[in-house]
């Protein structure tokens, strides 16, 4: 087998002492680039691939490959997490505990209201094994076997055929105590030629197992918005897996700000040639706050394109974020375009960034693959350029971090949610200035 | 109209090898109005004084005084300095990405007058700026200094000059890299904000050029951290034919 292997070596930075470490490398060919956006210049090594060939290499792949990981909606065939398991190695698996215990829903702890646009049918129930769930998602760990085995009717919510759904449809999802444990499992789906837009907007409290399954029929437009706006002392860890049909587009926006940890693992798989997946992220984590995102996607077929760009700030002490991109090419999928960026902002110290990419290819005949990542703190260069036309630090860091996260709140096409996020931002930075 | 005084100015930085004097004593008096040039070769000091003077935190004053109009400069933090009215037009102006030149000047401009620009006569006042130093209106909207040419970011430079209205501007290396046009463009920008205000100017720069657009009253020959002479335009002449090497072998 004709396997090249990119793991871009994780970066992690700290931000203890002013030092910067950070940047990461890749074991493949690199066309290096010296451009930075918005860090600092001395702080991250920038790292930007562009891949077209496979190495013969040795058959590490077999062990590694995202690939391997086993799917199964049986509880017992998943291992309880711990930090010698690659998957988990980063999370602080003590805190998620509850999490990885198959408990039952406690009565009401968390709701879901739910908003169904003009067009579309009202929103219906799938119980276990009922088509269409359980066809994009099959569970790859402990969190998402046991959400799926205890949501025995999960949330069905479709655009019709053909149907162009102007609004979107809303899902509140309302957490009702830190203490209380529930479970969830829904299932969106965009029939063929279909548009639409789904928001999951998460607040409140809970610890809450979650499963998001994305149906993006042939030829749809699918835009997922996952809003983690939880409170201080939430818990989530959410598996959000689709399947994308012949030319289908799916658009799927993940925004973390709340909650004491929250994990998201979200995985793109093309079932078809001509489909399009964009995978957009934002997080700020603040004190003791651990946010985690990790994605996967598969390029299972030919002339696909993917596009990921995650960007986050972090600041106060213990705020911690994780960032994986996993990306696979499979021997079928020739013609695959894809990037994938992550950006971290550490804003004081005590914050610590992990970013870890990797590119896996089994065809050289691909259109491209790269992948960047960097992290570095607040280029004092732009401060002082900022103030020194007048403008006070504060509101110069804040022109900063707002430029930062810009570019990709500009791509949200739910002008609420992008005001929002902005609103969401500025009241971050006000708590970590005042 | 003000006056800018330094007096006596030592300035250092800290690097690998140790911290290093780099401004060994600078008198200098600017008053509105009045152009001042300063010429040097690389490496004198020239951009050291202007960041110093700007408040760039890479240098530690050690001795002497700056005063604006008798307030202490030196225990103003950056962007109070801009708001007593310096402005320095760097060299190497800095990429603020997601920014964009707009909401960058607009928010300038409030912070340096105290309050929100009165919006009409303000867009009118940009593109007005804008045209007279030919720059194409979607500028507007790209973000600062992001992939913008040598020649466009030193007219950004000019057009904040003129929209902030300093009483000192500090003009670092401005016509550095400048084809003629730029160059001519960059200085009528310079002179219509010394026509129209009552700015003082610290020229500095490498290269007698600019100086058949921007006339000095005063040049200064700036050599290894002080001002070795001074004159009227006539020295920037010798200069010309001279070069620095007179001066540079007295301060060996």
């Amino acid at each position: 087998m004709t396997t090249s292997t990119t793991e871009g070596t994780e970066t992690t930075q700290e931000r203890s002492d002013g030092e910067i470490v950070g940047g990461a490398a890749g074991a493949a060919p690199v066309a290096a680039r010296a451009t930075i956006d918005g860090l600092a210049p001395v702080a991250p090594q920038l790292e930007d691939e562009r891949l077209t060939l496979p190495a013969d290499g040795p058959a590490k792949h077999a062990a590694t490959s995202r690939a391997a990981r086993p799917r199964s909606f049986e509880l017992g065939d998943h291992p309880v997490p711990t930090s010698k398991i690659e998957e988990w190695r980063f999370t602080p698996l003590r805190r998620f505990t509850s999490l990885f215990q198959d408990d039952a829903t406690e009565d009401g702890a968390v709701d879901h209201a739910v908003t169904v646009p003009e067009g579309a049918p009202e929103a219906s129930t799938l119980a276990i094994g009922e088509a269409p769930r359980g066809t994009a998602l099959v569970p790859e760990d402990l969190t998402a076997a046991i959400a799926s085995a205890r949501t025995e009717q999960a949330l069905h919510l479709v655009a019709p055929r053909n149907a162009e759904l102007a609004e979107p449809f809303r899902v509140e999802i309302t957490g009702r105590g830190a203490d209380r444990r529930a479970n969830g499992h829904l299932v969106l789906e965009t029939e063929e030629s279909s548009t639409a837009t789904f928001v999951l907007n998460h607040t409140g409290s809970a610890q809450y197992a979650q499963n998001v399954e994305m149906i993006v029929g042939d030829n749809s437009r699918m835009t997922v918005i996952a809003l983690q706006d939880w409170d201080d002392d939430a818990l989530h860890i959410s598996t959000h897996h689709a399947k994308l049909g012949r030319d289908a587009k799916l658009k799927h926006i993940v925004v973390s700000l709340g909650g004491s940890a929250v994990r998201v693992n979200a995985i793109g798989e093309f079932s078809a040639p001509g489909a399009e997946l964009e995978n957009t992220g934002l997080y700020f984590a603040d004190e003791n706050q651990f946010l985690e995102h990790r994605l996967f996607v598969d390029h299972a077929a030919p002339n696909c394109t993917s596009d990921v760009a995650y960007k986050g700030a972090l600041q106060g002490q213990k705020a911690r974020s994780v960032w994986v991109g996993d990306v696979l090419i499979r021997k079928e999928a020739e013609g695959t375009s894809t990037y994938e960026l992550n950006r971290n902002l550490v804003l004081t110290e005590g914050a610590r960034a992990d970013s870890v990419p990797n590119l896996e290819i089994e065809t050289g005949e691909i259109e491209g693959a790269g992948h960047a990542a960097a992290t570095g703190r607040f280029d004092d260069e732009q401060l002082f350029y900022l103030r020194a036309r007048g403008i006070p630090e504060k509101e110069a860091r804040r022109l900063v971090v707002r430029g930062f996260f810009a570019e990709l709140i500009q791509k949200i096409d739910v002008p609420e949610i992008r005001e929002h996020l902005f609103e969401s931002i500025e009241a971050e930075l006000t708590r970590s200035m005042n | 109209m003000s006056v800018l005084e330094i007096t006596n100015l030592h300035a250092t930085v800290d690097t690998p090898e140790g911290t290093k004097e780099i401004l060994k004593g600078v008198d200098l008096t600017i008053r509105g109005g009045e152009t001042h040039a300063i010429m040097g070769p690389n490496g004198s000091g020239k951009s050291t004084l202007a960041y110093a003077l700007a408040g760039h935190p890479k240098y530690q004053i050690t001795e002497g005084s700056v005063t604006l109009d008798g307030e202490d400069v030196l225990e103003m933090s950056v962007d109070e300095r801009a708001r007593a009215g310096v402005f320095l037009a760097m060299q190497y102006p800095v990429e603020v990405p997601g920014v964009t030149v707009s909401n960058f000047l607009r928010t300038a401009k409030t912070a340096v007058d105290g309050e929100a620009p009165s919006l009409r006569t303000w867009v009118k006042d940009v593109k007005g700026a804008m045209d007279d130093l030919r720059m194409d209106p979607v500028f507007a909207e790209r973000n600062v200094n992001e992939g913008f040419s040598g020649g466009e970011k030193k007219r950004h430079e000019i057009l904040q000059m003129q929209l902030l209205k300093p009483s000192i501007a500090i003009l670092d290396e401005t016509d550095s890299g400048l084809d003629v046009d730029a160059l001519r463009i960059v200085s009528e920008g310079v002179n219509r904000a010394k026509e129209n205000t009552e700015v003082g100017i610290m020229l500095i720069t490498h290269y007698t050029r600019i100086l058949n657009y921007v006339k000095p009253d005063f040049v200064h020959v700036f050599v290894n951290g002080r001002i070795a002479e001074q004159g009227g335009p006539e020295l920037a002449e010798r200069l010309e034919n001279e070069g620095y090497d007179r001066f540079l072998a007295a301060a060996n």
